[in-house]
This record gives structure tokens, sequence and C-alpha cells, in this order.
């Protein structure tokens, strides 16, 4: 990588989320300003995500007898202070440097400065999977086998298949879609069983609210997942593999179809790799936006051009899957591990995370933490030193309330049980589960009746409607909750029971639906609920009993007023009042009827002068 | 029938009519062109295939990536993934709804703006988000967001 030291070297982070920040703006500003140097003077480069959200708009610099140095976040001041820096010796700008790359040796006047990998983001990380996202450039393949890409798959071909399937047996890698079933074990049954004509199937269809791990890997290193799919198609003797992923992922799709060409003309993909007689071809298929297409059988049933709705198993996919051929399916976190495993060996892989759960697991940190982005974490830490250490704890300094894991299947943890460790098993036993890696931090004013609200509200709309207790009893669930964040006037005697008998019977009912449901989004839907009402039962009472929101978040909860020191008789509220609640004359302060308000609080966002309060 | 304008266009590759497989990546393409799902080239698609026009329907109305209905001169996405519903997505949704006149999400009558809550645009270290036309913008408040579609609204008095 770094033959071409001599010549400096810009790179800028343009994953979504940089370019979401801002990087293409300050990529254009690079790129213009070395158009008017003298051709072959600079390089300008892209890399993927480096996972430093927070700090996005992330440019690297490579200077002669430096070491590589990252800056963030770079808005096109500080773009403009590091052009200073590297075509007019300015000085560093230290205040938006994050740290250099390279080890000990060869630094000079950066001696002061701790290595990225120093800092508190990445100190405790251990990245596997993401040690290439944002280092390298994705769209090079010659970088990605300098960083020892396609060492896997080069040992892969040289065993047999059965080999390939015992050393990912032996590695202990685990499903890292959400379930956690163990990898080599799936390989194994698709190995096994019989058929001319077995597909591989990449499920990057990632569309858990609050996670984008999947995304980053797919943008910062799509190589890794093809090399992945290619050795695993080896393994279980596919000879063709689709990678399922989300049309939303615009910026990933281009990445992955220019690295599979790639691939395709050097030897990795098509016919005869590496010049023996396996032969594989690697297809995209972009998903059209189901969350249930998480699930392998509805997963299957939409790129077979059907409703992605899920079917009875068995019979497995692993025996009838695609066009009722044997199927292997794996996310694309999992089948980034595979290279690693292969080209390092099973004992390597061992050496990270703990016995039931070896390696690592990348999760999404966000919400109310101070330093968010995509992290990187032994499995078996603690969910302390993941939110504390590595995301620098809460925002602003307020308390924190709760974790939620695992998005919409998952749960929310609170303080009491920060010291679990990060591992498939004992995240279950808390509650919650592993799910994809969504990991959100939430604060003390956060509700978590509406937390739970709010996924509820999440798979009842995704559910497809197959099986009725998901269909059915997730909207009740619902509408239970919807009753007990709402204010109750206008209530009538019978709705008053339904809701009474909603509330009471709403932890029997999540009972019933996690037993019966049909598939896993069903079966993990009332999981948000059960967690919040285990740990945090007194927020539910209080809206249920006392009619009041602790954290002031369920607006319907609250009586507004306005305050007519601060009213100026705009009329703005007037006009936006849904329900004509708001009286007054012009100019003259205005008052909010109690009778008519439905407490929707859309007055409040509009009022210019902060006069409309809430008690 | 004539065949589906993503198939005569050539321009979105071959759509073996034979492989069932292709009902989704020929509606993808049939929506790239369109903006939507027009009817006619619903009827177009399921004829092409030789399936009935209400599997095909069935199939558009499952997935939450396709619209029967042409899309605003605005695409405005509210995320509302996780993260930025703790940081007060609902609010933002709601402050433009109340401003656009929408109960939900939808197309404004003057066809100017189409609202979408979305369930994550995977840039949770803005919180919350909204997406413009293709261009996001981070850490929203009320006011910000009513910024937005009173510059877009003046922009258009104006003509430009």
């Amino acid at each position: 990588m770094n033959s071409n030291k001599r010549i400096t070297t810009i790179i800028v982070g343009t994953g979504t989320c940089g370019l979401a920040a801002g990087a293409r703006i300050v990529h254009d500003y690079f790129a213009d300003k070395i158009a008017e140097e003298p051709e072959g003077s600079y390089r300008l480069k892209k890399t993927g995500c480096l996972g430093y959200c927070t700090m996005e708009p992330i440019v690297d610099v490579e200077l002669s007898g430096w070491p590589r140095v990252s800056f963030g976040p770079v808005t096109l001041e500080g773009a403009e202070l590091i052009w200073d820096m590297v075509s007019g010796g300015a000085e560093l700008p230290r205040d938006i440097v994050l740290g250099t790359h390279a080890d000990a040796e060869g630094i000079h006047e950066l001696h002061d400065i701790p290595t990225l990998w120093e800092t508190p983001f990445f100190r405790h990380q251990k990245r596997l999977v993401l040690k290439n996202s944002g280092i390298i450039d994705p769209e090079s393949l010659d970088e990605y086998l300098e960083s020892g890409g396609y060492r896997g798959l080069k040992r892969t071909v040289e065993m047999t298949p059965r080999e390939v399937v015992d050393e990912v047996k032996e590695s202990g890698l685990r499903g890292r879609g959400g379930a956690g079933f163990p990898t080599g074990l799936k390989w194994q049954f698709a190995h096994d069983a019989p058929g001319d004509q077995k597909y591989i199937i990449c499920n990057a269809d990632e569309g858990d609210p609050g996670a984008f791990m999947d995304r980053s890997i797919l943008e910062g290193d799509p190589h890794a997942v093809i090399e992945g799919l290619a050795i695993a198609a080896y393994a279980i003797g596919a000879s063709k593999g689709y990678i399922y992923c989300r049309a939303e992922y615009p910026l990933a799709i281009r990445r992955l179809t220019d690295a599979i060409e790639q691939a395709e003309e050097a030897g990795y993909l098509g016919d005869n790799i590496l010049g023996t007689d396996f032969s594989f071809e690697l297809l995209i298929k972009k998903g059209a936006g189901a969350f249930v297409c998480g699930e392998e059988t509805a997963l299957i049933a939409s790129i077979e051009g059907k409703r992605g709705m899920p079917r009875p198993r068995p019979p497995y996919p692993a025996q009838s899957g695609l066009w009722g051929k044997p199927t292997n399916i794996n996310n694309v976190e999992t089948i980034a591990n595979v290279p690693f495993i292969l080209a390092d060996g099973a004992e390597a892989f061992r050496k990270h995370g703990t016995e039931k759960s070896p390696g690592t697991k990348v999760f999404a940190l966000a919400g109310k933490v101070k330093r968010s982005g995509l992290v990187e974490a032994p499995m078996g830490m603690t969910l302390k030193e993941i939110i504390f250490d590595i995301g620098g704890g809460v925002q602003g300094d307020k308390e924190f309330k709760a974790v939620q894991i695992g998005g919409p299947s998952g749960g929310c943890l609170p303080r009491e049980l920060l010291d679990t460790r990060v591992d498939y098993d004992s995240l279950i036993e808390a509650g919650a589960m592993m799910g994809s890696g969504g990991m959100v931090v939430m604060d003390e004013d956060t509700c978590m009746v509406d937390v739970a609200k709010f996924f509820l509200e999440f798979t009842a709309s995704e559910s497809c409607g197959k099986c009725l207790p998901c269909r059915e009893g997730v909207a009740r669930l619902k509408e239970t909750l919807n009753s007990i964040v709402k204010a109750h006037r206008d209530e009538s005697p019978e709705e008053s029971l339904l809701r009474f008998q909603g509330v009471t019977m709403m932890e029997e009912l999540a009972g019933v639906i996690q037993d019966s449901a049909a598939c896993g989004l069903g079966q993990t839907a009332p999981n948000p609920i059960l967690s919040t009402l285990k740990y945090f039962r007194d927020e539910y009472d209080a809206h249920v009993f006392e009619r009041r929101c602790p954290s002031g978040v369920c607006t319907a909860l609250l009586e507004y007023y306005i305050d007519p020191e601060l009213c100026t008789g705009c009329g703005l509220c007037v006009r936006k009042c849904p329900d004509d609640a708001i009286l007054g004359e012009k100019r003259h302060p205005h008052y909010i009827s109690t009778e008519k308000c439905i407490s929707c609080g859309t007055c409040r966002q509009f009022c210019p002068f902060g006069a409309i309060k809430v008690r | 029938m004539a065949p589906p304008t993503a198939v005569s266009s050539g321009e979105y590759g071959t759509f073996d009519s034979t492989d069932p497989g292709v009902l989704i990546p020929l509606m993808q393409a049939t929506q790239e062109e369109f903006g939507y799902l027009p009817r006619v080239e619903v009827a177009r698609i399921a004829d092409y295939l030789g399936l009935s026009e209400a599997r095909v329907y069935g199939v558009a109305t499952f997935y939450n990536q396709f619209r029967l209905e042409p899309l605003g001169k605005h695409y405005i996405q509210i995320c509302s993934g996780t993260a930025c519903h703790v940081k007060g997505a609902s609010e933002i949704f709601a402050v433009i709804r109340a401003e656009l006149g929408l109960e939900d999400s939808s197309t404004t009558k003057d066809g100017l703006f189409t609202i979408d809550s979305v369930a994550c645009l995977g840039a949770c270290s803005m919180a919350p988000l909204v997406n413009v036309n293709d261009e996001f913008h981070g850490h929203m408040t009320a006011q910000k967001a009513l910024k937005l579609i009173r510059d877009i609204r003046a922009k258009e008095r104006k003509g430009e």
C-alpha cells in the first residue's frame, strides 16, 4: 500500500454516512485544488466508512515521511487547513486530528499524536470484519489483495469441500444476522443435501431500523463479502449465488457490482476459479423493502418473484430452498468473517471472543451516546465497556436509562444490567437478543412505553399477514399501547372496558404470540414489550394509573396552555391547530380550550416565541 | 398488448419472460423509468410474464419500495429509525405534516411535496434526519424542518 507513498495522497471517507455529513463537498474541494497542480503531484482517493460516524466527514492524508493521519470532522474550513498544510507546509491543524495510522517506526514531528488505535473510540475494539473498512479503497482490487485479500479462497480451493466445512465448524462462527445458529453446521446441511444444483444467498437486506453495519461492510470492503461467498459456495457445492441487497443502498450495490466485475476478470469468480474446475457465478438481487425478508424462506420467495412471505420449516432451505434446490443463506457479517477463518485458520479466530461465541460482533452504536458509530467488539465485552468506554457515555451528561439491543426483535436493558456480557446466550438470558446489532442508547428523556410502541408499530406494519398470531396479535398489542398513551376525554364506557382488558391481558397475549407465530418476526415481536415490562414496569404504571408520562414524551398525556406573557397573538398556532382549540384576538394573548384540545402538540412546535407550555 | 416500457426501451437489460424471478426487477426498472408503477405498465408486465394483474398488484403492494401514484416534485423522507425516534423524529414528522396539511405519508394536492416516514436511512449519528431530494439534513429540529419546507416553497414561488 505504501509503494507510492512519495506522492502526497488525500483520502476522503465516502461511505453513505460520510456523504450525508458533507464528504462530497470536501472531496470536490480537494479535486478542484489538485486539478490546479501539475499532474501526478497529488493523488485523491476514496475509502469506505471508518465507523467513527460522529467525526464524519473523515479525511486521511499520506505525506512523504509521515504516517497516515486521520482528520475529522472536516468541514470546508478544515479542508482548507489541510490543503494549506499539504501544499504550502502550513502547520498541522491539530484541533481536527483524530490520530495516526502507523506504528511507532518512521514517525517524526508527530510523535506526540496518538495512533488512531490508541484513542478511546478504537482502543477497546478488535477489528476483524472492519479491518479494511475506511482504510483501503473499496473500489480497488489491488488494495484488497495487498491487505491479504483472497488468501482464504486460495487456501480453500486446495482443500476438499468437507475440510472447508469442518474448518468453519471448528471456528465456532455463529450467524451474525440474529439468532446465532452455528454457520459450519448450516453449511454441512447444505453440503450433505443431495442435488446437482445448489445455491448460496447472502442476506444483505438490512431492514432493522437503527442498524447499518452490513451497509458499511458492503460499501467499505465489498471483496471480503465476495471472497466469503466464493468460499461458502465451494464448501457446499453451489455454482450460483445471490446477494440480496436492499435497494435503499445504491452505493453498496454499485460497489458490489464493480467488485464482482473485477473479481471475475481476475479469476476469483466465474468459470474455473484460480485455475481449478470450481466455477461460481454471483448475481445481485435488489430487495424491494420488506423487513420480513430477513427471514430465510421469505427472502427466497422474494427472489422467486413472489410476495415475501415465510413458509413453515421443515423442509429447511438446506434441503429445499430457492427453486426447490438446496440453498444456504448467510448474513453479510457472517460471510465477511469467513475469509479470515480460511486464511488464518479456526484457531486464530477462536482467539477472539468467548468459548461459545467466538470472534467479534459489529454494533451500530447510536442514540443518545457521545461517540456514535460502528463498533466491532470482541464477544464477551460488557455493555458498560461498549457504551461508556467506547461510546463515551451519555450525551449532555444526562442519566443513562436503557440500551436497546437487537432492534424490533430485541429488548431494552436497564442500568442494572450494564455488566451483561455481549454474547448470544447472555443477551437472551437478560431478555434481549443479539439481533443484527443495533445498539441504541436511551437517557432519562426517553419514554420506555413510547419505545415499545415504536417497535410494535414497526412490526405491525411489517407483518406479512400470513399467520394469525402475528397479524392480529401484534396489531392488538399495538392498539393497547396506543390506548395507554392517549388521553381519554371522549372515551365511551365500552372503550374504557376494552382498554382495561387490553392492559390486563397484554403480557398473556405477548406470550401467546411468542409461542405460536409462524416465523422469527412474529415470535420475537413481543420482545420490546416484554423487556420493558420486566425492567420498566413503573413507567407503564405511571401511564396507566396516573395518566402521566414521567419522561414527558407522550404528548397526549400533557396539558397544553399558553403563557400570556410570551404570546404575541400572531395567530400562527390558530391556523395550525387541527381541532380549532385555540382562541383569541389578533395581537392579544391567545388561550387553548382544554375541552377541545387533543394534545397533539403541533402548536408548540410552530410557536416562534415558545409561548406554548405544558403541564 | 405492448411489452412493458422497461423491456422495450432496452435500457434496463434483458428480462427473460419465462423466469418468474424477473417480476420484481422488472417492476423496479419500471419505477425507475416513471417514478411509480403506472396502471398500464402493470397490465403490460402481467401480460408479458403471463401472470394475472392481481398477482402483480399483490407483489407490488407487499413491498415498501413500490408506489402506485406519482411522486411529488420534492420528495421528503423523514427517518423514523430507532435512533431518530428517540431523538424526536415523530415531532419532526408531525410538524412537517401540519405545515403541508397532510394526514400521513402522502402527496400534497399541488403535487409539490411527497412526504414519507421511512424505517432507517442509516446515518444514525446525525439523528434526527430528514432526506430532501436525496440530500441529507441531520440534527433536525422542528424549526429547522419548517425552514426547509418554507425555503423550497419560496424558491418555487420565485420560479427557480
